[in-house]
């Protein structure tokens, strides 16, 4: 099947974080995977999580420039979805083989390998911030999350000036890397 | 140039920032300073992980925020199969499974119980007994000897200076536990240990200072989601006299204590806190306050007046307008409260029984 402009447009908007293409695909799509998870053996949590983890898997794909949409975006939603539940069953040892198919699939086994590469480094970052304490994890976030400039991290967090600011983050850096770092190598 | 200067000069060079003529002397010294190079190559990996971190941290809450509107304006359900039609669908989807596994159990059982007959040592069961009695006792005596065991498996670093902050209580299954926030002051690093001497490292989530209460998530590979929690968060404020009680590691081992709500408020009319006559010791602080159907009404924090036997705890409602208030920026996973106890109909004992498995000792390690 081609794929249409708009579905192109939709996919790379995706990769930016744009409001109005995520909520499209996620009102077309949630309903199905709610209805395919539910019938296997989850509840509306577990097809929340599943669903928001397969948009996850999309984004990172959107913003990779090796990746090519080759299928349209529900149906690789609902191909990752499906293998991302197969898994979760798997591990809680529930039997797997009765699976039931709604729609056609693609593989994605590769495509989900990389985004728990991915997500492992996510993880092991979202660790090292909750160790670096506050007000550092704040500050941090406040710069790379949140994307506030020096003048106002200085202003909400009481530093005298920007300069103050600056060399607070750069101390909290140092200790997010080393902590960052001890736990990268050994993954 | 010192540090700082150079990590920011590194810092906008992978940023495309520096000018022209910048660009090229940085360059030129990247060239000749090996150091300096493997410094830029570090830090350009550094870089890329936390600016990866904060795009998913990002798009998480837009999808977040996507599912709360979407859900307000009808547009999708959030949709549950009824109790008694998923019974019978997984009863006629594993009828066979099950019966094939009954009957094996069925063969089984007569197997063993006869091996069981025909091979067991003729030993008085009294011995056992006693031998077991004596492994529980020894376990209750050597809480120090419980911490050093726990060294050995390498979950606190040696020579890192613990203090025994306080307490905390399982609000989520999924490892989610609130305590106090004064507990986890300068904390670097904190363990939640359960009743067991279990140690799990933990990762501070939120800190509220004006409610004092602090939102931690077990983080550790070895914590296994909990069953469904036996108490309830009560929503409502609770009626003067009502009687109380709380759990808590004032020392090394679950301590219980009763008392009743003296006062609606805290100190000086602070309305945000309950006034308690109780008695309670600082490594209290966190702990639960539930009432007699089993429903948490508030979080100890044995702010102590000078005034004896007196006690504040901050209010439930607390709980949950701090988890409203960070639903979408911190953190994206769902964490559910619900007001309904399920030990309401049971004693006193039975509650606190079912209660303190829920209830761990936080670990504050400060360097």
């Amino acid at each position: 099947m081609t794929i249409t402009d708009h579905e192109k447009a939709v996919f790379k908007a995706i990769g930016v974080n744009d409001k109005d293409a995520i909520e499209s695909v996620y009102k077309d799509n949630f309903s199905l995977i709610q209805h395919f998870v539910l019938y296997n053996n989850g509840n509306e949590d577990d097809a929340r999580d599943i669903f928001q983890e397969a948009m996850i898997v999309l984004f990172e794909k959107s913003k990779s420039p090796d990746f090519v949409l080759t299928c349209q975006i529900k149906t690789y939603l609902y191909s990752v979805c499906r293998r991302l539940w197969l898994k979760k069953l798997h591990q809680n040892r529930k039997i797997e083989s009765q699976i039931e198919n709604f729609d056609q699939i693609v593989p994605v086994e590769d495509d989900l390998e990389e985004h728990e590469k991915l997500n492992k480094q996510y993880l092991i970052m979202r660790t090292a911030m909750g160790k670096i304490g506050e007000p550092c994890k704040s500050l941090i976030e406040a710069f790379y999350v949140h994307h506030k400039n020096m003048h106002e991290i200085a202003e909400f967090f009481g530093y005298t000036n920007a300069d103050n600011a600056k060399n607070q983050k750069y101390k909290c850096l140092v200790r997010l890397k080393k902590l960052f770092f001890a736990q990268y190598k050994n993954a | 140039m010192d540090q700082l200067q150079l990590s920011e000069m590194v810092e906008k060079y992978l940023r495309g920032e520096l000018s022209g003529a910048e660009k090229v002397a940085f360059e030129e010294m990247r060239m000749k300073d090996p150091e300096l190079d493997q410094m830029v190559v570090e830090y350009h990996a550094f870089l890329d992980q936390i600016e990866n971190y904060g795009a998913i941290r990002r798009f998480k809450s837009t999808l977040y925020d996507t599912h709360q509107t979407l859900q307000e304006d009808g547009l999708i359900k959030e949709l549950r199969i009824r109790g008694s039609a998923r019974i019978v669908n997984l009863w006629s989807r594993y009828r066979r499974v099950v019966t094939v596994a009954a009957s094996i159990a069925g063969i089984t059982a007569l197997l063993i119980s006869g091996m069981i007959t025909v091979f067991s040592p003729k030993t008085p069961l009294r011995d056992i007994e006693e031998l077991r009695r004596k492994v529980s006792s020894l376990e209750k005596q050597s809480s120090t000897q419980r911490v050093e065991l726990n060294k050995f498996k390498n979950k606190i670093e040696p020579g890192a200076s613990v203090k025994f902050g306080g307490t905390g209580f399982i609000i989520d299954p999924k490892g989610y536990m609130v305590t106090s926030a004064h507990v986890l002051k300068d904390a670097k690093k904190v363990y939640v240990q359960n009743q067991d001497g279990e140690d799990f490292l933990a990762e501070i989530i939120h800190l509220d200072a004006s409610s004092d209460i602090a939102l931690l998530k077990i983080n550790d590979l070895d914590f296994k989601a909990t069953k469904q929690l036996p108490y309830g968060f009560a929503k409502t404020s609770t009626d003067l006299s009502a009687p109380v009680y709380t759990l808590g590691y004032p020392k090394d081992e679950i301590v219980y204590n009763e008392g009743y709500l003296s006062a609606k408020s805290g100190l000086d009319g602070d309305t945000l806190s309950y006034q308690l006559a109780i008695s309670a010791n600082p490594g209290n602080s966190g702990g639960p306050v539930l009432n007699k159907n089993g429903e948490v009404i508030g979080i100890l924090n044995a702010r102590q007046a000078s005034a004896n036997g007196v006690v504040f705890a901050t209010k439930s409602k607390n709980i949950y307008s701090l988890l409203e208030s960070i639903k979408d920026a911190e953190s994206p996973e769902h964490i559910r409260i619900h007001n309904a106890s399920s030990i309401k109909k049971v004693d006193r004992m039975q509650q606190v029984k079912k209660v303190q498995d829920y209830v761990y000792m936080v670990k504050v390690v400060l360097n």
